[in-house]
């Protein structure tokens, strides 16, 4: 009902919460409503125009207030990932609540709740921890706090968790289990796929807002992609679960994603606000010396290119390779993500998973294949740029940073006798 | 099946031996596929290995040992001779369960392990089992492997996790395996997330019209099955690794707990405890809690005395170990005060600081672990099952033994983890990584570093 919006009305309301809502423009619906194979086309129905202008408008809005989010810097893109974790808890949560039980169980949504506020602090004290430290080195005092804080935060939220729990056993009432036992299961489901995502999103942003912000793009141009490609040329039907998508947009849009991860990295890399790491929670420039990766290296054009190509030389920056892998799985196995919310509605016979967005349906749908790639990135980064980039530098940084002045002499005491002890055996 | 189920727990007049053997024999002939009804005589329980097997693991936590007994007025445990004969099967199998724990711990880390991940697996299969329905099943050949392989790929991941280290340690002395297992470690996770994306992609690719709604349903299913086996045994395994004291300790509390519960509850129970599991008592809670704590307190005493259970095991081998058991399990004295009466004999007490924290175990395995138990107890009714699965005759299946020791497990590595383990950790980590990650010159370098900034300049820190 959302989706196709035939009535296009006027412009979408642009409040903040709309517009924060909007944010996430139009990052998988436009095949499904508007590529129909064969009879309606596109071209035919003036209201699909409409509606195609109303979309065109919000994503211009939502692109607006990306990019200002983008400049003002780390802590308000975290916090925006914040509150649309918030959102797409909330629909989630009421999707398989049923009204009629909920009402002989008051207080009880009150548990979801207390479970999303313990997750979120184990999730953001573990991956923060160390930032949070760095910010507070200077005041003695809050210093102590911090650091007992982080050293029993996992007995912190073990305990609150196992208080949930509790509450959880003793709220159990007769004839009600298996609705409750449900809640229960469907809460957890909901948390760890809300939570793993955006945690890892979160963690990326702080090794620099390249990490967040390359592969969000690659998203939604694939999908754009998608669209147009499937639009001029969709003719083979892609997957049952999905009747709009076709191959032709897959393939093309593949295509595109790739190059445009190409070009869209050498862009983004020369941005220092982009690339610099943010080792605390401040908010002011970065800067920093931005590693291997960011620095351009030239490559002499092959001799077979024709003439009249202009330049002799490609620099190309490292990091472009990894993005060329980014755009890879970005187009070929993120979809698959959107293609798992589709099956999932039809399972449960829903259309949507909220209506938060006008016009686009939920939170949930328009993040679903974002969760998959915000996963990917995160592994990515952490097995194929950090250990690249893990130097000398990198792990002094680490021990100013974690050990407090004993244990560096420590460890300075250890790593001196281990490498007397390897000279002592060579020699 | 199931609701002829577990006679013993049910207490009616059956002697416990037909009722030990024809559970074996139903649950030959659920393997057989037919539906069983009848009960009959036969002869004694063949004691085949795998039968002592099961049996190794029947009475763990005896959680269901209260049910069938211990009733508030009317049938008193003490008039029903069945009662008793069943009781005295279920000694029987406790004797043989506990003998078989005790030649696995005797056996050393490995085969703890590989109890441990044989548990796992038995329990898997049950929690599987439970919510397959056989129609849908057969319009979805193959579907079946998925779980499969998801259990796979998390064992994968968990167990690469945790004894990665313990791996890079054995095969130090060849070059060849340790480069191998290095680079393997190195991109662990992106292999174990490769093999989970492959699956879900299989998964998406599976989607039967008209079936979404189960096959959804069993993908929710089966995560949330591999999420609760997987924590609580990784959490095991990583606490056997530092030491079998760490996962004796609170195995045996819980399995204190229940017997120490049920003979409460049996001499003195009244007071009905949570309605979910009807034959507790507020009796038998409060004495096995207070029993708990003072065996815990004993029983870190004994434990703590064997270098076997003590020191922690750093790499696969399975040898004897010696270690400096640290401070925790060095004896203090403590001289008892003046005010004592003279006929005590003892001047003073030798205390193992351990003991202290088996305290915090044992009031934990007392008071919070037994939610664990209530909550398999409310999963049962509101799926209207008897029991998880009949693996063990007279007690159902692992998950109704394991259910307690699970909330226990993962409590007591935490406990672990923030409490008696916070010193060592950052050198050591940073440490290894450098030890791993830098080559020889890069370390001396950084070695030369470090030492520049000694002489030089002040650190901010205080």
């Amino acid at each position: 009902m959302h989706k196709d919006t035939g009535s296009g009305g006027p412009s979408t309301p642009s409040g903040p919460t709309a517009r924060l809502r909007r944010r996430r423009g139009p990052n998988e619906v436009p095949p499904e409503a508007d590529k129909a194979n064969g009879s309606h086309l596109l071209v035919n129905d003036r209201n699909k125009y409409k509606s195609m202008l109303v979309r065109a408008h919000s994503s211009v809005w939502m692109i607006g207030g990306f990019a200002f989010i983008i400049y003002m810097g780390h802590l308000y893109i975290w916090a925006m990932v914040v509150v649309i974790q918030i959102f797409m808890a909330k629909e989630l949560f009421s999707l398989l609540r049923k009204a009629h039980e909920d009402r002989r169980l008051p207080g009880f949504r009150l548990l979801n709740w207390h479970f999303f506020f313990t997750a979120m602090l184990f999730v953001y004290g573990r991956i923060l921890s160390q930032r949070l430290v760095n910010t507070v080195t200077t005041d003695k005092v809050l210093y102590k706090i911090v650091s007992r804080l982080i050293k029993y935060h996992m007995v912190t939220c073990y305990f609150l968790y196992i208080a949930g729990f509790m509450w959880f056993i003793l709220s159990l009432k007769k004839k009600m289990y298996k609705y409750q036992f449900g809640q229960y299961a469907w809460t957890h489901m909901i948390l760890i796929v809300v939570f793993t995502q955006s945690s890892f999103t979160v963690a990326n942003i702080f090794e620099g807002i390249f990490w967040f912000l390359l592969p969000a793009s690659l998203i939604v141009i694939n999908d754009i992609a998608a669209y147009i490609f499937g639009f001029f040329f969709g003719k083979t039907p892609l997957i049952k679960l999905s009747p709009k998508k076709t191959w032709e947009g897959f393939i093309g849009a593949s295509v595109a994603t790739m190059i445009s991860a190409f070009l869209l990295a050498n862009v983004l890399g020369r941005f220092q606000w982009l690339t610099c790491p943010r080792k605390d929670l401040s908010t002011g420039w970065l800067q920093c010396d931005p590693g291997p990766l960011f620095k351009p290296e030239t490559f002499a054009v092959p001799e077979w290119f024709p003439e009249w190509f202009p330049w002799r030389e490609i620099s190309v920056l490292p990091v472009q390779w990894h993005a060329l892998c980014l755009g890879l799985f970005a187009s070929i196995i993120a979809p698959f993500g959107g293609f798992f919310a589709s099956g999932f509605k039809r399972a449960f016979k829903i259309k949507d998973f909220g209506d938060s967005i006008p016009g686009h349906g939920g939170m949930t749908d328009r993040m679903d294949c974002q969760m998959v790639m915000a996963v990917f990135a995160y592994i990515y980064h952490q097995s194929f740029v950090v250990p690249q980039s893990l130097s000398v530098e990198m792990i002094m940084d680490q021990i100013l940073m974690n050990l407090t002045f004993e244990e560096q002499r420590a460890l300075y005491m250890k790593l001196g006798q281990i490498v007397e002890e390897r000279q002592f055996g060579e020699s | 099946m199931k609701e002829e189920g577990q006679l013993s727990k049910m207490g009616d007049g059956r002697t416990g031996a037909s009722v030990a053997v024809s559970e074996y024999q139903r649950l030959e002939k659920q393997v057989a596929g037919l539906n069983c009804e009848q009960k009959q005589h036969s002869p004694p329980l063949p004691s085949t290995p795998t039968n002592r097997i099961r049996q190794r693991r029947r009475s763990k936590s005896l959680e269901v040992l209260p049910d069938p007994s211990k009733l508030n007025g009317g049938n008193l445990l003490v008039h029903d001779q069945n009662k008793y004969r069943s009781m005295w099967i279920r000694t029987h199998s406790s004797l043989w369960m506990l003998g078989g724990v005790i030649l696995i711990l005797y056996l050393g880390h490995l085969y703890i392990c590989a109890m441990v991940v044989v548990i796992q697996i038995l329990m898997a299969s049950e929690l599987f089992q439970l919510r397959r329905r056989v129609h849908e099943d057969k319009q979805l050949p193959g579907f079946w492997l998925i779980n499969w392989y998801f259990f796979f790929t998390a064992m994968l991941y968990v167990y690469g996790r945790i004894l990665s280290q313990q791996l890079v340690n054995t095969v130090t002395s060849d070059q060849f395996f340790y480069r191998l297992v290095n680079s393997l470690i190195k991109y662990h996770m992106v292999i174990c997330y490769f093999l989970y994306t492959a699956g879900m992609v299989w998964f998406i690719l599976t989607l039967k019209k008209k079936m979404y709604k189960y096959q959804f349903g069993q993908y929710a299913w089966t995560h949330m099955i591999l999420i609760v086996v997987f924590t609580q045994s990784s959490f095991t395994v990583a606490n056997i690794f530092e030491g079998i004291f760490w996962f004796i300790l609170p195995a045996f509390l819980i399995a204190t707990n229940d017997v120490a519960a049920y003979f409460f509850g049996f001499f003195f129970g009244r007071t009905p405890l949570i309605k979910l599991s009807p034959k507790k008592t507020w009796e038998g809670f409060i004495g096995g809690s207070v029993a708990t704590v003072v065996a815990a307190f004993l029983l870190a005493n004994i434990l703590g005395q064997f270098q076997w259970l003590t020191c922690p095991r750093k790499d696969l081998s399975t040898g004897w170990l010696h270690c400096d058991p640290g401070p925790l399990f060095k004896l203090e004295y403590y001289a008892f005060p003046i005010w004592l009466p003279e006929w005590i004999p003892w001047k003073g007490v030798s205390v193992l600081p351990v003991q202290w924290h088996a305290l915090c175990l044992g009031l934990f395995a007392s008071i919070i672990a037994p939610f664990g138990g209530f909550f398999a107890s409310g999963l049962k009714r509101a799926f209207k099952i008897k029991d998880f699965g009949d693996s063990i005759p007279g007690h159902g299946g692992f998950t109704d033994r394991m259910d307690c020791q699970m909330v226990m497990a993962i409590f007591a590595y935490i406990y672990f983890q923030s409490f008696v383990l916070p010193q060592t950790n950052s050198v050591e980590m940073i440490l290894d990584q450098i030890l791993r990650n830098l080559s020889f010159e890069e370390q001396e370098r950084l070695y030369t570093m470090l030492g520049q900034i000694f002489k030089g300049q002040q650190i901010v820190h205080p």
